[in-house]
């Protein structure tokens, strides 16, 4: 049983195998949000504050609830009082209280017999408001003019003088940059600005609740996390945690931006007020409205390079604007920044800020994709000024094992220098390009993260297992389970199913976000079959009457070892399994911990872009993602990983962008004019998986989800600036944002 | 909401006149369902006129010309080898519009009738000379495309007129036709900018044309300076120049979340440009397969 040791050879860990919910989802049988009935259900509608900043004079809800059908209306009334902390942030954002912060606040709701009623009645609550000065960017909310959006928001953190939208401060590093700069042959200092990008998933927020006056509840819902929906509704409605059972629906795409709740504990509350089940449903217009985007950025930052491309100091000072609400990423933005160079001077600073938008929400390794923009770019103009190759320089800076981190640590094991060198040997690297194209590269971080995580393996008579796990499956973290269950047990993969089990049937877990659940959740599911096998060798060494620890597994068998090997055949699994009641009782196995040895994540984008000089339209004609993912246990889902952030990235550096008017009101609420590539914008994606093994994982697990994000904005403005001629410093780099820079540089 | 479906374009103008507040006719449903949908328009009276007998039709008439059922679609359109080779930038520009699945419903008249400035088969059939027919409670009359949208989301149809057929005229000899529109995607987006040109040659000289830009004013516009420019010429370079500096010369454009002034009114010469060449070149018999900028 020396199951302990990191395992190398792998029997089904890095096949491919078909996906378990691919039938489902391809026949239409899977069940998402908006998927769920119940007899009796009320439909609800939200309404939404028209104003980006207002006070919320008086509600009149009598029409609305006059009209036949309607059987609730809430209001802020109706939720939990005397909360602090995220969940005061948490419900002040899923219902205003005495202030609308944002175009698309929700200031009441309604229920009714059809959602055609829903609809007109929302319409007949009246709100009268008091319209508020308002801001919307980042740098204007930091101005000393700028209105103040919530007094008293700011923390401890935040140096003496600032303006109170600032509320939280980040500083680290390490050495001495002023030094660093004068030892420097080249010192570039630039800014760069980004807008606001949406996850874009394509199922909206959606569920269904039922809430009785006993203060015990069900909810349904599309969610990353429904232990975190279910602590989040239970506070923010007053009942008691566990009284509230949350199923996670099949969930259409999240990215992070359903790691949060919006409706549900609004559904809840209808649900308890109409002693009904309610059901809603989000349009694509509330979801780009009132739910979480990324923050927008505006970003300093300064270099020192030699001549030879050593990187002697370097200083970054990132703002974020997170909505109305503390929490833009500003530390991670600030401590991802500077992390793939090891440096031994490096300063980097953050501002977290708030504007009259909507409270951000993680997307994708939330704030490192911006940091890697502002940071790689200057690199690059150093490497065009110094006339060095852009990979070469990133080798000789490159951390690597034992390199003291940007933001503190020492690194263990990392895959960057790999993942840099073969991006040199990639023949994507040395193709020529064409008339008008220019290539950009970047480097890409991101910390990874372990988290609550609770697994329950059971083993049925047949000897096939049924697998829970707590961490819904948003990148085929099922199929993932699944190999690495099969790969410990010794059994075929098709004889293992995975299920995501709901709040009331396994322990507590963590959020699917921070590319944790492929190591964690998979680590956990290891040691769950580690315990069952243990079980099971203890029943074999019992039948044969031999002491435990001389019965070893092999290949889905137990096997008699040491004194006893050869005595008798071995015992398959489903011969244990078929009288295991008579043996001792059900076999299962389970684990629970909160792992630590997550593994941080590099990646390597090349992109090749093509600039329409009349036009300043951009296409991308190649692409190649190069990723360390430790050990890819599903190598399919893994590309799909890869290729899912470059396209994301994509969007974001080119044409996505959150649109405010002069009246603060969002200006692009639909998929028409809130631009997301389509699949005919897209290159075939290119990819090549690197694989340096996380000593913290059993198999050598890296998440892999969130790095392929961070190199893109940072690898097609080298590319696009390179392409065009002129340095591109704001994204989207949309036509008329290029246009006009051609035009400028003349 | 009350809903109709009438037999005859005089029943259908009979059931608009009486009609109480808003009004919509109903061919592909493509603006009105999803503004129906998106809660942005409810009429109260809906008149579906697919069931009117002909409006599916494309018929080439014998002078040459074509008439076009006010429920013809877009795949119809594309799919129809004749009418395609006679005006390859109408019927590409009506392919721009929307996902394949929208083109399985999206027809001309609906384009032009939901009167948004950037709608991308108007342009297109302004520099063909485009008319409709216009049928209300006195009967019908013949109407150009260009004089049907007065501003956005606005036409000049009375209460009780509505469109009954497209009339495309006879393409003729040595002749060519062209849409590019600008989009910061590849597909399924809407035009920042929309340049038609349509030509005549005789040998390599430009003897006719007619120029007409999209998305760059409250209407479409018809641009007898840009004609000018090139009218005379074999297309030269700077013929080309003066044509892209009469479009950009006649855009009236906003800044909105599209694009800016000074983008519409660059990009706005340089589609006219590109435009005018493949019309050249088909009018010239070579086969040019368009595409938006």
């Amino acid at each position: 049983m020396a199951l302990d040791d990191r395992k190398s050879d792998f029997t089904f860990v890095g096949t491919r195998p078909d996906r378990p919910d691919g039938l489902d989802k391809v026949t239409g049988r899977a069940k998402f949000g908006a998927d769920a009935v119940a007899p009796g259900m009320l439909f609800g509608a939200i309404v939404r504050s028209p104003h980006a900043h207002a006070r919320i004079v008086k509600i009149d809800t009598s029409k609305a609830e006059a009209m036949k059908g309607v059987k609730a209306v809430v209001t802020r009334a109706d939720f939990a009082t005397g909360l602090t902390g995220e969940f005061w942030n948490v419900q002040e954002n899923v219902m205003a209280g005495d202030t609308a912060l944002y175009d698309g606040h929700a200031v009441a709701a309604v229920a009714a017999t059809s959602a055609l009623d829903a609809r007109d009645a929302a319409k007949l609550i009246e709100v009268e408001y008091e319209v508020l000065p308002h801001v919307t960017d980042v740098d204007k909310a930091m101005a000393a003019d700028a209105p103040v959006i919530r007094d008293g928001t700011a923390d401890g953190s935040v140096p003496e003088g600032m303006h109170p939208n600032v509320v939280r401060y980040h500083e680290s590093g390490h050495g001495d940059v002023a030094a660093g700069f004068a030892e420097a042959d080249l010192v570039i200092e630039d800014s760069f600005k980004t807008e606001a990008t949406h996850q874009g998933y394509i199922e909206p927020h959606a569920c269904l609740a039922s809430l009785g006056a006993d203060g015990k509840g069900e909810l349904w819902c599309t969610t990353q996390g429904h232990w975190y929906a279910q602590k989040h509704c239970a506070a923010l409605l007053g009942i008691e945690t566990s009284q509230l059972r949350v199923t996670a629906s099949e969930i259409g795409g999240g990215f992070g931006g359903k790691t949060t709740v919006f409706i549900e504990p609004v559904a809840l509350a209808l649900s308890r007020k109409a002693n009904r089940p309610v059901k809603l449903v989000m349009s694509r217009s509330e979801v780009l409205r009132a739910t979480g985007p990324t923050s927008s950025t505006s970003m300093d930052v300064k270099i020192g390079m030699k001549k030879d491309g050593t990187i002697t100091a370097a200083e970054g000072v990132f703002r974020l604007q997170g909505g109305a609400f503390p929490g833009a990423p500003m530390e991670f933005t600030a401590m991802c920044a500077f992390a793939p160079y090891a440096l031994e001077n490096v300063r980097q600073v953050g501002y977290d800020v708030i504007a009259n938008r909507p409270k951000q929400a993680a997307y994708r390794a939330p704030g490192s994709p911006m940091a890697a923009f502002a940071v790689e770019s200057v690199i690059d103009l150093l490497c065009q000024e110094l006339d060095l190759d852009p990979v070469e320089v990133r080798l000789k800076n490159a951390s690597k094992k034992g390199t003291k981190a940007s933001y503190g640590p020492r690194f263990d094991d990392i895959g960057l220098v790999e993942c840099l060198e073969a991006a040199r040997d990639h023949p994507h690297y040395s193709a020529p390009l064409e008339q008008g194209q220019g290539r950009g590269i970047s480097c890409g971080f991101w910390f990874n993260h372990g988290g609550e995580t609770s697994v329950s393996l059971a083993l049925s008579e047949d000897g096939t297992v049924q697998v829970s796990v707590g961490t819904p499956d948003i990148g085929g973290s099922r199929a993932s389970m699944a190999l690495m269950a099969s790969e410990t047990l010794g059994i075929p993969y098709e004889n293992i199913r995975v299920t995501i089990a709901d709040t009331a049937t396994l322990g507590y877990n963590d959020v699917s976000h921070g590319s944790r659940v492929t190591y964690a959740s998979g680590l956990a599911t290891i040691k769950a079959a580690q315990a069952a096998i243990a079980e099971m060798c203890k029943r074999a060494a019992a039948k044969w009457g031999i002491p435990e620890d001389a019965v070893k597994w092999e290949d889905g068998c137990a096997v008699p070892s040491g004194p006893n090997a050869g005595d008798f055949e071995p015992l398959a699994m489903a011969d244990i399994t078929a009288d295991m009641g008579a043996t001792g009782g059900p076999i299962s196995g389970h684990f629970e911990a909160t792992p630590e040895g997550a593994g941080v994540s590099f990646g390597v984008h090349i992109v090749d872009a093509q600039v329409d000089p009349e036009t300043g339209k951009t296409s991308i004609p190649r692409y190649t993602v190069i990723q360390d993912a430790g050990k890819a246990v599903h190598p399919a889902y893994v590309e799909g990983q890869f290729q899912g952030g470059a396209a994301q990235g994509i969007g974001w550096a080119l044409n996505e962008e959150y649109i405010y008017g002069e009246d603060g009101r969002l200006q692009n609420a639909v998929f028409l004019d809130y631009r997301i590539p389509v699949a005919s914008d897209l290159p075939m994606i290119d990819t090549v998986i690197v694989e340096v093994p996380n000593p913290g994982h059993p198999y050598g697990v890296r998440g892999v989800g969130e790095t392929g994000i961070v190199p893109p904005l940072a690898a097609i403005a080298n590319a696009v600036s390179r392409a065009a001629g002129v340095r591109m410093h704001e994204l989207p780099m949309s036509p008329p944002r290029i246009l006009a820079a051609l035009k400028a540089d003349g | 909401m009350n809903y109709h479906s009438p037999a005859s374009f005089a029943e259908a103008s009979a059931l608009a006149e009486n009609a109480d507040g808003v009004t919509r006719f109903l061919a592909g449903g493509t603006d009105v369902l999803v503004q129906l949908r998106a809660d942005i328009v409810t009429p109260d009276t809906l008149i579906d006129i697919k069931k009117i007998d002909g409006v599916s039709d494309i018929t080439q008439n014998d002078d040459g010309s074509w008439t076009l059922g006010v429920a013809v679609t877009g795949a119809e359109m594309t799919e129809h080898a004749s009418l395609s080779r006679d005006w390859p930038g109408v019927v590409e520009a009506m392919d721009l519009v929307g996902s394949t699945q929208v083109q399985g419903r999206a027809t001309l008249t609906g384009n032009l009738c939901n009167g948004s400035p950037a709608a991308d088969s108007v342009p297109a059939m302004v520099a063909a000379g485009v008319t409709v027919t216009v049928t209300g409670a006195d009967g019908s009359r013949e109407v150009a495309v260009g004089d049907i949208p007065t501003g956005p989301g606005r036409t000049s149809l009375a209460k009780g007129e509505l469109v009954s057929a497209v009339n495309i005229p006879a393409r003729g000899d040595n002749a060519g036709d062209a849409y590019l529109r600008f989009i910061p995607r590849t597909e399924m987006d809407i035009a920042v900018v929309g340049v038609a040109v349509s030509l005549r040659l005789d040998g390599d000289t430009v003897t006719e044309a007619r120029v007409s830009l999209g998305a760059v004013a409250p209407t479409v516009l018809l641009v007898q300076e840009c004609a000018d420019a090139i009218i005379g010429s074999t297309l030269d370079d700077a013929a080309l120049d003066a044509l892209a500096a009469a479009a950009s010369a006649a855009c009236n454009p906003i800044t909105d979340k599209r694009g800016t002034v000074e983008f519409r009114t660059d990009v706005a010469g340089v589609l006219a440009k590109r435009a005018a060449k493949i019309a050249y070149a088909r009018a010239k018999g070579e086969t040019v397969k368009g595409d938006h900028a």
